[in-house]
């Protein structure tokens, strides 16, 4: 007890952050997608309140082409943790009809996503939206506030953002307005995976070397799998991989990796000279990808 | 790892976004398929060098008009440390995005166009920077290879530039010239072969070098309740943790202080992080406390040390930056967010408007218009518990937000 406390300037923003949340407003959720974002979003929350539990669900939007491995974790997550855990799934936004599901060679429901989360933060009248987005992501990311104020739509108006001072966070809004929070904002993802290594965390385990069926699509390394779109003559071979990011399977591709443990990813992601998000197929649509789909409400 | 913050300023096209990219560049910061998303839109405008703003300027608008309109923050480490950059827009139209910027940020760099010299916009960012109380400034005069590298031309902008240094009224703040090329990289990360009349460092050998335990302005130990936690299972039946981050100075177990506003006397019994308990926190740590008597605490409280009270008042004086379209009238009305303290205003009296051209003059107004700099005084509902912002980073400023539309509509540092 004679320590004096050494501080993770990162980290101590983040726990203020979260309880900034909490305080100013009614019914925030965690968007949970079961990467390592949202799992060190969950870390940092647990801290934030301690030894309270953590005051808000979590919530994940399930486009149903998710990685088996990354279901199967969220759940054993949530159960050790004794976290509440929302769920809302694309599919059924597709059978009522709302939107379409997209075909042929780039299909991907990660579009899709949107409507889904839009209509659950209108079933469960959420009022701020936590996410583990971060700014070093992708180049519209960088413009992000840490409140980001979302209209009725849920639309960003990224022309119009609200000034954000010192630390100084302005949470107040209108009814139906929601706000998007991102507790991670300055953490680059070097910053996330030496987390990651440091607290011990736990993580899906397709973030490590794995051996898998795969295919090569414009020098990308696709998975071979039902939910991805794939031409006669790609041929699928096995090859050694593991994945940076994990979104959707459609739109993620995998990269050439050994590194079975954390300290090997640690070491992998210091050499890289690849960004995370060049593995993001979504991104590779124009270089404006990412700010259209987040005018359109997408995180 | 330590984090430097740093923010650029200067007028529009003076190469901000290009010398932030320049230094991502040169310090191997982009990745592949970034460099390659570079090149491909440079060639694609027809450009025949790499147009590194494209790296940071991450919205179609902004790509679409050359210019930056909104901050973005910019990663990249040395075996030194981590910096973030913001990158800010140099159009007066967008000031309060630069203002985002700067508020966070513990250098600034200030570009020049040699050509041009010092100009409207170049005073108008130094004086923000300096109203911001920005330690360490750097005054890159850029694009020497449209004056052919002239030693005499850098020389004048400098003299021109310290004659705004000599009205300033900063005394602790530290100046540095560069004269750079941000585009073709001269003193950027790498010594510049062709001004060999320059000896001083290269712009990163400056921020590598610099003393980031002085950078901060330090003050009096505050500690703002930002929530109460209270977990109410049988375990922690009783436990009570008033949560926050410590601004200023350090915080010990077993401190007398005093709980604000209502002026109970007490002492810190036990410091919490993450469950382990701690006999002392550093400033800028987000922990929870509990206290040695049974107080009545709550969010917008404050904790301070018993022989350092600040001021507990509900009329002061400010210099108010203004950042709404809607003009600011004296009568009206905003919330007023101190720290995560909030409290009713009512604008009294706008004394007059501050010319940021260091002139000194004073010119009286009856409203204050967007990107307007005045001297204000308010009145409050509740009194607040402030520190002068020259003497308190933190507890010195505070934000306007519109009761109408919810917008940060300006920023206040307390005279
Ligand atoms: N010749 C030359 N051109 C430069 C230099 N630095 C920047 N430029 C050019 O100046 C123009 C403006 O550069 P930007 O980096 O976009 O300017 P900025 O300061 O970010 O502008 P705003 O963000 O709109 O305020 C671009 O065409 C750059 O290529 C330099 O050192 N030399
Ligand atoms: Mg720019």
């Amino acid at each position: 007890m004679t320590e004096k406390l050494l501080i993770n300037a990162l980290e101590n923003e983040a726990i203020y952050i979260f309880r900034e949340v909490a305080a100013q407003f009614e019914k925030p959720v965690l968007l949970f997608s079961g990467g390592k974002d949202s799992i060190t979003l969950v870390r940092l929350a647990q801290k934030a309140f301690y030894p309270a539990k953590i005051p808000f669900p979590l919530m994940h939007i399930d486009t149903g082409h998710n990685f088996p491995e990354t279901i199967e974790f969220r759940d054993k997550l949530v159960n050790e943790l004794g976290l509440e855990l929302i769920v809302r799934n694309v599919q059924d936004s597709i059978d009522q009809g709302k939107v379409k599901e997209e075909s042929g060679r780039y299909s991907s429901r990660n579009v899709l996503q949107t409507t889904t989360l839009l209509d659950a933060i209108e079933e469960f009248k959420f009022d701020a939206c936590i996410g583990g987005a971060r700014r070093d992501e992708e180049k519209a990311r960088a413009k992000e506030r840490i409140f980001s104020v979302r209209d009725d739509f849920g639309q960003w108006d990224e022309k119009n953002q609200r000034p954000e001072l010192f630390d100084m966070l302005n949470g107040q809004i209108e009814l139906g307005q929601n706000v998007r929070v991102f507790p991670i904002s300055n953490w680059t993802e070097l910053d996330v995976w030496t987390y990651i290594e440091n607290e011990d965390l736990e993580i899906p385990s397709i973030y490590f070397a794995h051996k898998r069926d795969i295919f090569m699509r414009d020098g990308l390394i696709w998975s071979a799998s039902e939910h991805v779109y794939k031409d006669e003559e790609e041929e699928v071979e096995e090859r050694m991989v593991r994945f940076r990011t994990v979104g959707d399977m459609s739109c993620t591709a995998a990269v050439d990796s050994y590194a079975t443990t954390i300290q090997e990813v640690v070491a992998e992601i210091r050499d890289s000279s690849i960004s995370e998000r060049g593995a993001r197929i979504d991104d590779k649509r124009s270089e404006a990808a990412m700010e259209k789909r987040k005018q359109q409400g997408y995180f | 790892m330590e984090v430097l913050k740093i923010a650029t300023a200067g007028s529009v096209d003076d190469g901000k976004s290009t010398l932030i990219g320049r230094l991502l560049y040169d310090t191997k910061s982009l990745t592949d398929d970034k460099l390659e998303a570079i090149e491909k839109s440079s060639k694609k405008k027809g450009y025949d060098y790499l147009d590194f703003s494209l790296a940071t300027d991450g919205l179609v608008a902004e790509r679409e008009q050359g210019i930056t309109i909104d901050v973005a923050h910019i990663y990249f480490s040395t075996a030194t440390r981590s910096y973030i950059i913001a990158d800010t827009p140099g159009h007066v139209e967008y000031t309060r995005n630069m203002v985002t910027g700067a508020s966070t940020s513990q250098v600034a760099i200030i570009l020049i166009d040699a050509r041009h010299g010092v100009i409207e916009q170049t005073y108008r960012h130094f004086f923000i920077n300096n109203l911001l109380r920005i330690k360490d400034v750097i005054v890159a005069v850029n694009k020497m290879d449209l004056v052919n590298f002239s030693e005499e031309r850098y020389n004048e902008i400098k003299a021109d530039f310290e004659k705004l240094v000599e009205k300033s009224d900063y005394e602790d703040q530290h100046i540095t010239y560069i004269p750079v090329s941000a585009l073709k990289g001269d003193n950027v990360v790498e010594k510049s072969t062709v001004m060999t009349w320059f000896n001083g460092e290269t712009l990163l050998d400056h921020l590598e070098k610099l003393d980031t335990v002085n950078i901060y302005n330090r003050g009096k130990m505050r500690f703002p309740v930002q929530y109460v936690i209270r977990p109410k299972t049988e375990e922690f039946h009783d436990f009570r943790g008033y949560a926050g981050k410590v601004y200023g100075g350090e915080i010990n177990v077993g401190d007398e202080v005093v709980v604000l506003p209502s002026e109970t006397k007490t002492r810190i019994k036990e410091i919490f992080f993450n469950g382990k308990k701690y006999q002392s926190a550093a400033r800028r740590s987000s922990i929870s406390i509990s206290l040695e008597n049974n107080v009545n605490v709550s969010r917008g409280d404050m904790i301070v040390k018993a022989n350092e009270l600040p001021r507990m008042e509900k009329t002061f004086t400010a210099k108010v930056c203004w950042m709404c379209s809607k003009p600011l009238l004296v009568g009206s009305k905003y919330v007023l967010q101190h720290g995560v303290n909030k409290v009713l205003a009512k604008v009294n009296e706008i004394h007059h408007k501050i010319e940021t051209d260091f002139s000194g003059v004073d010119t009286q107004v009856s409203n204050l218009q967007i990107n307007d700099i005045a001297s204000v005084s308010f009145q409050l509902n509740k009194p607040i518990f402030f520190d002068a912002f020259k003497e308190h980073r933190t507890n010195g400023a505070f934000i306007l937000i519109d009761p109408q539309t919810n917008n940060t509509s300006g920023v206040g540092f307390i005279e």
